[in-house]
């Protein structure tokens, strides 16, 4: 099976305290959402995914994506994007500038097709020019999706993607990002503890 | 390669300190044989031991340290305790931040000008004191060091000032206040009792620094402090200079002695911590709600601001001898201004000017090449600097220049690497170095790095999320880093005297050159050329980021 | 241990020479010289001297391609020690300095050493308009030996303000004036030059038998014959500026003094100093000088060539340029420097006789006539015994 993310008898302990373990599949498409209380390694085992996890961890298992074993990749090589609670928009750069940074070299006025194509997806056609800091919430979190899916990743990680979000923003940036990913067929992993997360992405569910 | 950083740059900061010991401790054990003294021998040493301003020249160089850090670290404490928070603190914080960058021999000229007995402030008392002529008083280079010890502590106060503001958040210092107040408190004994012992652990190794330092300051003491005798580190640059080679065997024993000074000051400053520690745990658990606390509150206000107004007001006058005219006593205004004094030093002031860019800026540049280095080697690595390492980065300043400096300069001399710029650069990075990476390391590390796992998943490389993400997200922290770097190098004046051989002349040699003058005019100009020099790359740090990100709101704090 | 010191002695290996120029062939010289740097380390408190150098440096530069650069010193002793530390490290060629200012004590001491290129002085082109007395072929009591070139001859003075104090007839008699006017005296701090000097100049006017201090000081007793100085100096030190207990730190410090009308009296190393002084606004124009009956000590400033310097030819250009008759009255103008010449006027041509002659002086110098006779400085192991009694007496409590 080569197709989606294959975690792989992974698991992250540290000091030889086992703090999450899990073996599972995520065919494209699909979302696996990751549960369980603040401290509980929700946040280590994404580092782990995508490789950024701390020379204090130990790490066993295996990661492929699309059939690729991506397990000792350095974070860039492995095909993996990540969204985490904050949009984390590069503030030095414009809102255009922050989607071209993701996107894959080409000639301009590919690269500047993309990115209008990327902003009119989300609703903000013409904000390509403005200072991210002068968005709104919702339009920086779907500027940070847009930014994610412009480099091509071939999984995504989502770290407690709405929880700083309003109630009422968080329900349509959901919707967005759900429906975007289902679109391009990305596995999806997600941690979060907000059960309505859970039910929104509608795949399985394991509680760590 | 950039795991080799780390060794590299502890090569550089320790490796001339190193050197520097080595080639004091040879001649300091009689052995120099140029001069015709073979050793190993006890020569240097009995001679150090007989001469008969030892005991004066160490018991100076003892009180005007330790008074100094006492003094600057009171009026720091008394300050923040008793104002941070206000607006009346938040004005003092303004007017004493700048002053962190004034070269030293610049400040203490403003204060000579300022408190000599026919200074600035005589000729105001003049006409109440009937002071036709100015008193006879000894007050700049008093026999008891209390100028220089006041000049030390003007600079200082804004350095450790700095220092604790800092520290501060981490102490918790609301909180801590509040429960203290609601326990009846008032605001100073509740400070001192819950908040300064934290604040104080955060701040002890820049405290360890002013001692060392004000124990072993050398152009502030030609300014400043007394001459008959000097304190121990004026006498060993003199020693050094005479032209008598057999001296050098007593400026080297002395260099070892002054580190050794230095080290059993720090050893009892450490000593009375823990016998203060002790007195305070008992004051503290004793109960007592208020202690003189409205007069220690003015007292914090009233001390901080004179030691911002004395440098402030220092600074004005020597501006306003670089363009007097005739100025005689007790007139408080010079009879006219001129530009003279300016067109006359204009050329050296130029070429000064430029010695002191070229080295400050090479200087700055290894050092902000190197920290950099290191803390991204720190970054990728994913592994914090241990507290050893902390305690690297401070020796350097810990050292006694006088301890280290002469003996570099015989070392140099041996490898055949004593002239030019590279030396004198290479000597400055010493100094350079700790401070670019005290300044820089904070909010380096404060740096949210989701943002370079953001990148890396967007597909950038170290490299690439360096250059095109942390750096330009950085771009005032390193700017400001490199500003500090610059003031430092700026304010050099052993180092570049000693290894530089008197061929690399920056504005700072040249200052205190002057300063045996006495001409006023042309210190003035050159002191207040100097005060440039290093205030220009603080001016430039906040205006280049301002213009770069004008667009930017996120980088605007 | 043992193996460390033979390994710092290792370290000092020392250099090739270099193939030295010859003063007699002059042509040959100036050939060299083009495009040289001469590092000319020379006290830089004065800006009088500053402003003066710089001005030697146009004119060598335009006329010779020698590029000088002033590296401008606290204290001269620090270019001789540089030598020696160079010499100590094994660089025998293209040392740090090129050309010091120097005389006296620092002399004494490059000379001893071995420290000095030469002899040279005596056969550049300018040495023959020098007017040859003792006081340019014996620097304290050392014979020069064509090892240093003069530039400037000066003689101790007094200045006075004149609104405050009168020209005293001698040493005791300032000692006098000391007690009944307490704190308006003062001297640089030996082991300033001038300072040291002040305390020559009270030895001769004092000793018993001036005449010994022409021998090194070890022919006689020390003790005796500096007996009546030290008398001397017990009862003016508490009546100096500051009860002795501060001192200035060089001579131009002293004007800053005066014109803040903190002292009256100060010495001076040259006659016209004062005069200069005015006209820079340094010191008040009521300022004037006196000697005391008797005379006064007077010397030369030289320069001298280090034997590790990489121009000498160009060095020998300088020394030579500071020598014509057009850079010798602009330092007698008491407008530009007011440095005594070092020149005999019978030797010059006579148009250049008669600027001399049309110079004016400035309002406080005295007429040759005037200052009487120079007395010839001390050998300088006197220096050394006055210096180090001095110093352990007044500077180290």
């Amino acid at each position: 099976m080569a197709e989606g993310l294959r975690l792989e008898e992974v698991s992250v302990a540290l000091e030889g305290r086992v703090l999450v373990a899990l073996d599972a599949q995520v065919a494209p498409g699909e979302v696996l959402t990751v549960m369980g209380p603040s401290g509980s390694g929700k946040s280590t085992l994404l580092a782990y995914l995508v490789g950024t996890l701390a020379p204090a961890f130990a790490a066993r298992g295996r990661v492929i994506l699309g059939g690729r074993d991506v397990t000792g990749l350095p974070t860039e090589a492995r095909g993996i994007g990540i969204l985490f609670q904050d949009d984390l928009l590069f503030p030095h750069l414009s809102v255009a500038g922050n989607l071209g940074f993701g996107l894959p070299r080409a000639p301009r006025a590919e690269r500047r097709r993309a990115i209008a194509a990327a902003l009119a997806e989300v609703g903000l056609e013409g904000m390509g020019g403005r200072d991210p800091d002068t968005l709104s919430g919702g339009q920086r979190a779907r500027v940070a999706l847009m930014r994610t899916l412009l480099a091509r990743p071939d999984a995504l990680l989502l770290d407690e993607p709405f929880s700083r979000l309003d109630a009422e923003r968080r329900a349509a940036t959901r919707s967005v990002v759900f429906a975007t990913v289902r679109d391009r067929g990305l596995p999806v992993v997600m941690v979060t503890h907000d059960p309505e997360d859970a039910e929104a992405a509608g795949g399985c569910v394991v509680t760590v | 390669m950039i795991r080799a950083l780390p060794a590299l740059t502890l090569c550089a900061m320790l490796g001339p300190v190193a050197a520097g010991l080595w080639g004091a401790v040879l001649p300091a054990l009689g052995h120099l044989p140029a001069a015709g003294f073979e050793g190993p021998s006890g020569a240097a040493i009995g001679r150090l031991a007989a001469w008969p301003g030892l005991f004066e020249a160490s018991r100076l160089s003892v009180t005007t340290g330790v008074g100094a850090t006492l003094a600057s670290l009171g009026i720091v404490a008394l300050a923040v305790g008793g104002w941070s928070g206000t607006r009346a603190f938040a004005w003092l914080q303004r007017l004493l931040s700048p002053l962190l960058s004034v070269p030293h021999a610049a400040a203490a000229f403003g204060l000579a000008f300022l408190i000599a007995p026919s200074g600035w402030l005589a000729r105001i008392a003049a006409p109440l004191a009937g002071w036709e002529r100015p008193p006879d008083v000894l007050v700049v280079g008093d026999p008891w060091g209390l100028a220089l010890m006041a000049g030390m502590v003007a600079k200082e106060v804004p350095f450790l000032l700095l220092m604790a503001l800092a520290a501060l958040p981490q102490t918790r210092p609301r909180r801590s206040l509040l429960v203290a107040r609601s326990l009846g408190y008032g605001r100073m004994t509740g400070w001192f009792k819950t908040v300064f012992p934290a604040l104080y652990a955060q701040i002890r190794l820049p405290v360890y620094v002013v001692l060392a330092y004000s124990m072993s300051v050398v152009d502030v003491a030609l300014i400043l402090g007394p001459t008959t005798p000097p304190t121990l580190s004026v006498q060993i640059v003199r020693w050094m200079g005479d032209p008598d080679l057999s001296q050098r065997l007593l400026a080297s024993a002395g260099a070892i002695w002054q580190l050794l000074l230095v080290g059993m000051a720090l050893a009892l400053w450490r000593a009375g911590e823990g016998a203060v520690a002790r007195a305070g745990r008992a004051w503290a658990e004793g109960g007592g709600r208020r202690a003189a606390d409205a007069a220690l509150r003015g007292a914090g206000l009233v001390l901080g601001t004179v030691a911002a107004a004395s440098v402030t007001v220092g600074l004005a006058i020597l501006a306003l001898w670089s363009v007097a005219g005739l100025w005689s006593y007790p007139d408080l205004w010079p009879e006219g201004l001129t530009g003279r004094s300016w067109a006359r030093h204009a050329d050296g002031v130029a070429a000064g000017a430029r010695q002191t860019f070229l080295v400050a800026a090479i200087a700055t540049a290894i050092a902000l090449a190197l920290t950099i280095g290191c803390l991204e080697a720190e970054h990728r690595r994913g592994r914090a600097m241990g507290a050893g390492a902390a305690w690297l980065l401070y020796l350097p300043l810990l050292m006694p220049q006088t301890a280290f400096l002469p003996g570099l300069q015989s070392f140099l001399l041996s490898a055949g690497a004593d002239i030019g710029l590279g030396p004198v650069v290479a000597a400055h990075l010493v100094f350079v170095l700790p401070y670019v990476f005290l300044s820089l390391g904070d909010p380096w590390r404060a740096w949210d790095a989701r943002y370079a796992t953001v990148a890396a998943a967007l597909g950038a490389g170290p490299g690439r999320t360096l250059w095109a993400v942390r750096l330009p997200m950085l771009m005032g922290p390193v700017l400001t880093a490199a500003a500090v770097g610059v003031a430092v190098s700026v304010g050099q004046y052993l180092p570049t005297l000693l290894i530089g051989g008197g061929r690399v002349a920056t504005l700072t040699t040249e200052a205190v050159a002057l300063a045996s003058g006495g001409d006023r005019r042309a210190i003035g100009v050159y002191a207040l050329a100097q005060t440039a020099a290093a205030l220009l790359p603080f001016a430039l740090a906040l205006l280049v980021p301002a213009i770069a990100f004008r667009n930017r709101r996120g980088l605007h704090g | 241990m043992r193996s460390l010191f033979r390994l710092a002695a290792l370290l000092a290996v020392p250099g090739a020479a270099l193939a030295a120029p010859d003063p007699g062939d002059w042509e040959a010289v100036l050939a060299e010289a083009r495009g040289q740097t001469v590092y000319w380390h020379a006290w830089g408190g004065s800006t009088a001297t500053n402003d003066f150098i710089a001005w030697i440096g146009d004119r060598v530069q335009e006329e010779y391609g020698v590029t000088l650069e002033q590296v401008k010193l606290t204290d001269t002793a620090d270019a001789v020690t540089r030598v020696l530390s160079e010499k100590q490290a094994g660089r025998d060629a293209d040392g740090a300095v090129d050309l010091i200012w120097i005389n006296g004590e620092n002399f004494v001491s490059m000379k001893g050493a071995d420290l000095l290129w030469g002899p040279w002085a005596e056969a550049i082109p300018n040495r023959s308009l020098v007017a040859e007395d003792e006081i340019v072929t014996t620097d304290f009591g050392t014979s020069v030996d064509g090892l240093e070139s003069p530039w400037a001859k000066a003689q101790f003075v007094f200045m006075y303000d004149s609104r405050d104090a009168e020209p005293l007839p001698s040493i005791a008699a300032l000692g006098r004036w000391a007690a009944d006017n307490p704190g308006r005296f003062t001297f640089p701090q030996p082991p300033d030059f001038l300072g040291v000097t002040f305390l020559k100049q009270a030895l001769v006017s004092l000793a018993e038998d001036p005449a010994v201090l022409q021998d090194p000081a070890s022919e006689h007793d020390v003790e005796a014959v500096t007996a009546p100085l030290w008398a001397w100096l017990e009862d003016l030190t508490p009546n100096l500026w500051r009860g002795g207990a501060a001192y200035p730190a060089s001579g131009p410090a002293q004007f800053q003094l005066v014109t803040d009308d903190e002292i009256d009296i100060a010495p001076s190393l040259s006659p016209s100093e004062a005069s200069t002084a005015i006209a820079n606004f340094q010191l008040p124009e009521t300022v004037r000088t006196f000697v005391p009956e008797g005379g006064t000590i007077g010397n030369a400033s030289f320069v001298a060539i280090p034997y590790n310097s990489g121009s000498k030819a160009g060095a020998m250009v300088v020394a030579n340029a500071l020598l014509s008759p057009e850079a010798q009255l602009r330092a007698q103008d008491p407008d530009v420097l007011g440095y005594g010449t070092v020149l005999d006027m019978e030797a010059l041509p006579e148009a250049a006789a008669q600027a001399f002659a049309d110079l004016d002086l400035g309002v406080a110098t005295l007429p040759p006539e005037a200052l009487g006779a120079v007395r010839p400085e001390p050998h300088a192991s006197w220096s050394d015994a006055i210096e180090a009694g001095w110093i352990e007496r007044y500077a180290t409590d």
